[in-house]
């Protein structure tokens, strides 16, 4: 069946308009937010129901075309990136929560619900979702999920994946299938964790089951500057080695606060060659005891200058910077590419010698802004497309850093995902039987390869393959050990 | 001339998974062996054995020729203290690792449970509310596979989003997806205070403990026929905040400060020989889950902030094992959750409906035709029969 035929399909069984094939339409669907890879789709759906998005994969797998679910499009791995022959469903037409229940701790949405949505609506409960990805007043909960979206409180309060306890999904089947619920611990496979992350590969997610977190008693943000990345690095160590697990540690080296400086003004300490964001939260009896100990610690590792915001808006204020870094690069590099590498923490003054020393020697510059807490790194490596060269010394440097990550013992991303952009790196974490494995849930899923193909693994496995079976007598048969089998 | 005729040896008399005798055990001590183990035996059905402690729960094995024992597959690998992680051989038990120096795996498990038993049976305990359960403390883990093959998923590090997350999908698989030899677990610091407040409290009690700015580490109940309703309640932190914190729940609860948990802390509720369920439910379902339970005469124990709980009955009659347990699953059920039989008196398993409606159930049969297409992995002891 052709696009042409699957589209007069889709416009019977939803209505015309929610069925896309003009070229500048589809255009608008070109790429998510790693803007550099770009392709147009064959035709793109706008369900507004969990039954159409089932109907519209059903109609997919019917025909064998392949489908790319896309919630706001904020992914910076290629996630949503479409297929030149396939259908683009993008879930932000059903953006309802369909119930709030902080008696039970839990909200049920759709999945085009706006992650910041979520918290807005439980706040005046005295409840959030703590799961809080930059892009949190645009990203969607649908692609959260698919992504497992992280965030800078992760550190303390962990990721999509131990947020979210339920989920209704389209199988690539076309099957509308419940995995987990609100209660805790459903019998069987825990499907639904396979399925948080796994990128759009096993199926569309229609509905989604939060847990909501009690909103802590008290918020407590400690700005602390210090001469360079090394006494950030060392102070991160002492705060974790103490038994404190803060809600955030965040740190921005000196180029990205010279970027977010002429951006937004934070007004950082002048001078500073890394600041690091240290925020606590919990009940104040804790929260104040710990404080005095974060705070002891980075003096005691060098900080030249520290800032407790005293309300609200000087929280803010010291979130600013480091909310709009990514953004804030933009003005003092016309192109960059993001990483999303993890190294276990105490590796970290380490790498970051390192990451220096590969940039230096390609004259590239590299911004880290990062996760310190987690040793989630995100350097930022500068490059102007229009200089001949650049780019591809900037990708020699980013390659280079995510070979590092590895070397350490870490990931090649912490929260970003491996979308289109990190499939070639897989190989380099994990072996052929390690990919292959994953992919066995994935043939369960999706035998046909269906669900987002390309994304995540650089070869597909072929499914239905079952391992050759032996026959004539056992070994311990034949040795005597046992008669029969 | 096999790896089978080293390693294996004939069971002896306590070699039974719940009253199926196995023809053979094998320990392994290294992934390696195990793999080659596992690809030797790859005409024989196999049931993994860890501690024990929860080997005789559930349905019984359709056959069992190999026990692959995982206690030679111990030992700590790696404690990185500054990065709060470790990697331990599946076979090492849980005592040592909850006592790791300055730190714990933060996992409530009988402490002669192994690692790999624990991920494996889905352990969980009070301190679940804070610090949630296997899925959500274990990072990374190796695997043989049902044919053989060794693979690993996840990492070293907390924060990782590369590939699937195959540790949730081994984390209460119960064996039946191949044998775990190697978990990476994320750790939490010793607390520097702990404290309990103990109460006699209606479990609607419960809402306003977590309407309270607290954030206790534990709240567990205790219910039984006749009896008011007890509350424990953990709280860990620093000296200073756990003193407290402990009073302000104590003032709510009109409760005591102890430095000791009460008696029936974390041990199931049901005494040898008799009824044990799982049941689980929303937290404003948890007061009718303890009616249910505390009206059918057994008792119910377990996390009332989280909605997972334990129900026991004293050995009855057989015969009215199951419908019994179709009433507590219709509580259940209107309590969106599930009740799950662990263990039952003899005779009374036969035919009797362990798990109650799953869902997901389809997709979790194509996922166990893909890892075990041959269903040798603890035939017959999973979810429909898997």
């Amino acid at each position: 069946m052709s696009i042409d035929a699957l589209a007069v399909r889709l416009r019977a069984e939803m209505t015309p308009d929610q069925v896309l094939t003009d070229r500048q339409q589809l255009r608008t669907y070109e790429c998510d937010g790693l803007a550099h890879y770009r392709v147009v789709p064959a035709l793109v759906a706008l369900p507004h129901t969990a039954a159409e998005v089932a109907a519209v994969v059903r109609a997919c797998a019917g025909v064998g075309v392949p489908f790319v679910a896309r919630g706001s499009g904020t992914g910076l791995s290629g996630g949503a990136l479409p297929h030149a022959e396939g259908v683009l469903i993008v879930t932000s037409q059903l953006r309802e929560v369909l119930s709030l229940r902080p008696a039970d701790e839990r909200a049920v949405v759709q999945p085009g619900v706006i992650n910041l949505q979520v918290s807005t609506v439980s706040k005046e409960h005295g409840y959030y979702y703590a799961p809080d990805p930059s892009s949190q007043q645009i990203c969607s909960i649908g692609g959260n999920v698919a992504e497992n979206a992280g965030g800078a409180h992760c550190l303390k309060y962990g990721f999509t994946t131990n947020h979210v306890t339920g989920l209704e999904v389209v199988t690539p089947d076309g099957d509308l299938v419940r995995l987990g619920g609100a209660a805790p611990d459903t019998p069987g496979y825990d499907l639904l964790g396979a399925f948080v992350g796994s990128e759009g590969t096993l199926g569309v997610a229609t509905e989604v089951t939060v847990r909501l977190t009690r909103l802590p008693e008290t918020v407590r943000t400690l700005l602390a500057a210090f001469h360079g990345t090394d006494q950030a690095g060392a102070a991160t160590s002492a705060i974790i080695a103490a038994g404190v697990v803060p809600a955030a540690i965040e740190m921005m080296d000196a180029l990205s606060i010279e970027a977010a400086e002429a951006a937004v003004h934070c007004g950082y300490p002048a001078g500073a060659g890394a600041v690091l964001i240290v925020e606590l939260d919990g009940p104040s009896a804790e929260v104040a005891a710990q404080f005095e100990e974060v705070s002891r610690l980075c003096d005691a590792n060098g900080a030249f200058e520290t800032r407790v915001a005293a309300d609200d808006d000087e929280r803010q204020l010291i979130w600013r910077g480091r909310k709009s870094a990514f953004a804030a690069v933009g003005r003092i590099s016309p192109d960059y590419i993001v990483q999303d590498g993890v190294i276990p923490r105490t590796a970290l003054p380490e790498v970051l010698r390192r990451i220096d020393e590969v940039a230096s020697s390609h004259g590239v510059r590299v911004a880290n802004v990062f996760h310190a807490g987690d040793g989630n790194l995100h350097p930022l490596v500068l490059f102007d497309a229009q200089v001949a060269g650049e780019e591809e010394r900037a990708e020699t440097v980013s390659g280079a850093i995510i070979d590092l990550c590895i070397e350490y013992g870490g990931s090649i991303t912490g929260e970003h995902g491996v979308g289109v952009e990190k499939a070639h790196y897989m190989p380099r974490m994990f072996t052929d039987t390690d990919l292959d494995t994953m992919q066995l849930v994935r043939c369960a899923f999706d035998p046909g390869g269906l669900a987002n193909p390309g994304k995540i693994f650089p070869t597909p496995r072929l499914c239905g393959e079952r391992p050759g079976r032996r026959t004539g007598p056992h070994p311990l048969q034949e040795s005597g050990v046992a008669e029969i089998f | 001339m096999s790896v089978l005729d080293d390693l294996a040896v004939k069971a002896g008399d306590d070699d039974v998974v719940c009253g199926v005798p196995a023809r053979f055990v094998a320990a392994p001590a290294s992934t390696e062996e195990a793999a080659a183990l596992i690809a030797a035996a790859r005409d024989l059905t196999v049931v993994i054995r860890g501690g024990g402690t929860k080997l005789q729960q559930g349905p019984p094995p359709r056959d069992l020729d190999l026990i692959i024992d995982t206690r030679r597959l111990a030992g700590v690998v790696e404690h990185a203290a500054g990065d709060l992680i470790t990697v331990v051989r599946a076979g090492t038990p849980m005592a040592e690792l909850h006592a790791l120096p300055g730190q714990q795996l933060a996992l409530d498990a009988p402490p002669t449970a192994t690692a790999g038993g624990a991920v494996s049976a889905n352990a969980s305990g009070p301190r679940r509310l804070r610090y949630g359960t296997a899925r959500d403390l274990l990072i990374g883990v190796t695997v043989v596979r049902p044919d053989g093959r060794i693979a690993r998923a996840g990492g070293k590090v907390v924060k990782n989003v590369a590939g699937y997350d195959l540790g949730k999908l081994y984390t209460g698989a119960q064996g039946t997806l191949g044998l775990i030899t190697e978990c990476v677990f994320r750790l939490h610091p010793v607390p520097l205070a702990t404290a309990f407040v103990r109460a006699t409290a209606p479990p609607t009690a419960v809402a306003r403990i977590l309407a309270a700015q607290l954030a206790p580490s534990a709240v567990e109940i205790n219910a039984g026929p006749g009896a008011s309703p007890e509350l424990a309640v953990l709280v860990e932190g620093t000296e200073e905040g756990v003193r407290d914190r402990a009073a302000t729940l104590a003032r709510l609860l009109d409760g005591e400060v102890t430095d000791l948990p009460p008696s029936w802390w974390d041990t199931p509720p049901w005494p040898p020989g008799g009824l044990g369920l799982k049941l689980t439910g929303v937290l404003s379902a948890v007061p009718a889950l303890v009616e249910a339970v505390t009206a059918a005469g057994g008792t119910i124990r377990g996390s009332a902030a989280t909605g997972a709980l334990h129900a026991g009955f004293p050995s009855g009659a057989p015969t009215g094992t199951p419908g019994l347990v179709d009433g507590l699953r219709a509580a259940a059920t209107r309590a969106e959750g599930h009740a799950v039989v662990l263990t039952a008196p003899d005779g009374a398993l036969d035919g009797l409906d362990m798990w109650g409606p799953v869902p997901g159930l389809e997709l979790m049969r194509r996922v166990k035709d893909q890892f075990d297409p041959d269903h040798r992995f603890a035939p017959g002891r999973f979810v429909g029969g898997i």
